[in-house]
């Protein structure tokens, strides 16, 4: 086989951009976590000792927790909900278009608008959510409360991602060929049984897609709560993102550096696991031969 | 198994969607009774209404006009469950999450059948298909042929299965397989004795698998009758083309009082009480006869009509001659033994025995 070698010159225009944005900040995070930097002197190489301080920081845990809690809430919430909503949107038709779009929206809003646009929604003296809360007694505080800050986050979440969801669902949902369903129906196949057999298998690929991002996206989530709560009150709103961002912006680099790393690490290994798992499952179950 | 009928049926998808004008009829005027027990195909080129057919007998779509009779009864409100139709679709239809066992018996576990039952019949209809060796398998990881064996395998399952309806399954088989599938097909069929309607494009396979073949063309049926009847008794040109590989050869002509039968520059001659039965039906028809029945030869031969060879197409079992005479190309077969080339002189005769008549594309005689 020949190689025309100077079509690796094509190349560097792209790796040189790719080095800029990625390679190299990233390994100036490495080299950040491996030192202690303290402004003005002369940063000394501290081997592994930021990454043990990250590990045992009780408000390192704090955020790992919250963020944790917050994206199992997000998957449990917006898959079945967007596959809920995929399989009652209409098929034909003029409600086709209505539909797309109105899923549209929220997806299309950059991030920054939607955090600013919740806000207005749920600030004390103006908005709307307060508003209709007092009507049936509950009062609303979405900078005092520690409930109500992260379960308003967590409804902005669904109200925002949940589109993906279900229009990835619609989408896989529209390719299974009806003789699937023509021959469940045939076969006597309840609802549910249908839903189990023919749809479900049939959406696993983009499901799956789903779930690995809306499980990456959420648990990098940071301009929604930076905007509305500013992390508040207290730290009940801080999730991982937020805090490692701050602990930068604090100029404690070798701190931020480690905890990045290891944020990192997290993501990677669990996407990987929910790789597995989703894929291997259910393949070939069935009654005992 | 049951008698199946199709009385006065017009079908109109546009009527169907509720189109008030310019509407035109997918199906129309159909009327043919499928005997129990027996096996059948609907065949037809693409767009011809045999799908439709198909759908309104198992009940995914109900006629505009006319209805469906099964053993008599009027089934027309019935779904395709509550009509106990089976079907096997154009492409392998299976439970990717269910292994082939689970498939088969996936009919019967909906309809509460006991598990021992069950296991026992899941077991007779995998021995019958030979799947007993795949019953572990998923079903995801068969191949084509024998995912349908295992669709086929859902469609026998149940005992009171009044038909199985097979819509092309042999479109994504491979023809090696096909082969071994299709003979499984005409097994199963005479075995089990289950009224089986293939519908198919293919006249291969109709004429292989059925024992009463459906020809349709735009939305009607042109001819039923056995794979012998439709061979040798075309009711129409389009039967005489569609069927035969290749199909009739038909030339426009003129019959005279004294037996000519000239057609484009050329003429022939039948018996004169031959001419006289067709010229009470005018004077101009289409003449059909099929390539196996048009007699060649390389030597001269006295009153025969001449021709050059076009083009020899050598099957290996026998040769297909294009021949022209003047503008008009006929069909012709050699056997394998006989040396004819791309240029050479044949001269035609057409034994009166392999002639039809068509006036209007529909036969006289």
């Amino acid at each position: 086989m020949k190689y025309d070698n100077k079509a690796w010159l094509f190349l560097i225009p792209s790796l040189a951009v790719m080095a800029l944005s990625a390679f190299i900040p990233l390994m100036t995070v490495v080299n950040y976590s491996l030192h202690y930097i303290f402004s003005g002197a002369i940063p000394e190489f501290v081997g592994f000792a930021n990454f043990i301080e990250v590990l045992r920081d009780p408000k390192f845990q704090g955020a790992l927790g919250r963020q944790l809690l917050f994206t199992i809430a997000i998957l449990a919430v917006q898959m079945p909900l967007g596959i809920a909503i995929a399989l009652s949107m209409p098929k034909k038709g003029v409600g086709v278009a209505i539909s797309l779009v109105l899923l549209g929206i929220p997806l299309l809003i950059p991030y920054n608008v939607v955090g600013i646009v919740w806000r207005l929604f749920s600030q004390s003296d103006i908005g709307l959510i307060p508003e209709v809360l007092s009507w049936i007694g509950y009062s609303y505080n979405v900078s005092l409360d520690p409930v109500d800050a992260p379960v308003t986050i967590f409804l902005l979440d669904v109200w925002h991602w949940t589109p993906l969801v279900a229009l990835l669902a619609y989408a896989g949902y529209l390719a299974i060929p009806d003789a699937f369903y023509r021959a469940a129906e045939i076969d006597g196949a309840s609802r549910w049984k249908t839903f189990r057999y023919v749809t479900l298998p049939k959406l696993r690929p983009v499901l799956v897609l789903g779930f690995l991002l809306r499980f990456m996206d959420s648990f990098k989530i940071y301009a929604e709560p930076l905007l509305l709560t500013g992390g508040g009150p207290g730290d009940t709103t801080t999730f991982m993102s937020l805090f490692v961002a701050r602990k930068a912006q604090s100029y404690e680099l070798g701190y931020a550096g480690a905890a990045s790393l290891i944020y990192l690490f997290i993501v990677m290994v669990m996407s990987y696991l929910f790789f597995q798992l989703l894929t291997k499952l259910g393949q070939g179950e069935g009654q005992k031969a | 198994m049951a008698t199946i009928e199709l009385k006065d049926v017009w079908h109109s998808y546009d009527l169907e969607e509720g189109k008030s004008k310019d509407w035109q009829y997918a199906v129309e005027d159909i009327n043919i009774t499928y005997e129990n027990g027996s096996a059948v195909a609907l065949l037809g080129p693409s767009g011809c209404g045999k799908t439709t057919l198909l759908k309104i007998i198992s009940g995914l779509t109900k006629p505009t006009k006319g209805s469906v009779l099964f053993d008599g009864e009027d089934v027309s409100e019935l779904s395709a469950k509550e009509r106990h139709i089976a079907q096997v679709f154009q492409f392998p239809v299976v439970y990717d999450s269910m292994n082939v066992y689970g498939n088969i018996a996936f009919p019967l576990a909906n309809d509460g059948v006991d598990s021992d039952t069950i296991r026992k019949r899941v077991y007779e209809v995998a021995e019958i298909l030979e799947l007993t060796d795949l019953l572990k398998q998923p079903a995801g990881r068969l191949n084509p042929a024998e995912k349908q064996k295992v669709s086929l395998g859902r469609g026998i399952v149940r005992p009171n299965t009044a038909a199985v309806l097979l819509d092309e399954p042999l479109t994504v088989i491979d023809p090696k397989a096909q082969w071994g599938l299709r003979r499984k097909l005409k097994q199963v069929q005479k075995e089990l004795n289950f009224t089986m309607i293939y519908v198919t494009h293919d006249q291969h396979e109709a004429l292989t698998f059925a024992e009463q073949v459906t020809v349709m063309q735009v939305g009607k049926i042109d001819q039923t009758g056995t794979p012998e009847q439709l061979h040798e008794d075309p009711h129409s040109t389009f039967v005489g083309y569609f069927i035969g590989s290749p199909g009739m050869n038909m030339l426009d002509c003129t019959v005279q009082v004294d037996g000519t039968v000239a057609y484009n520059g050329t003429s022939f001659k039948i018996k004169k009480d031959f001419a006289a039965r067709l010229l009470e039906h005018g004077n101009e028809f289409t003449l059909g006869i099929r390539p196996e029945y048009v007699d060649v030869s390389t030597q001269k031969v006295s009153g025969a009509m001449t021709g050059a060879v076009k083009l020899v197409e050598d099957t290996g079992a026998y040769k297909i001659l294009t021949i022209s005479m003047d503008s008009v190309d006929l069909k012709g077969r050699a056997p394998e033994t006989m040396k004819i080339e791309e240029g050479d002189t044949a001269w035609l005769q057409f034994p009166e025995e392999g002639l039809k008549f068509f006036k209007d594309g529909k036969k006289v005689i």
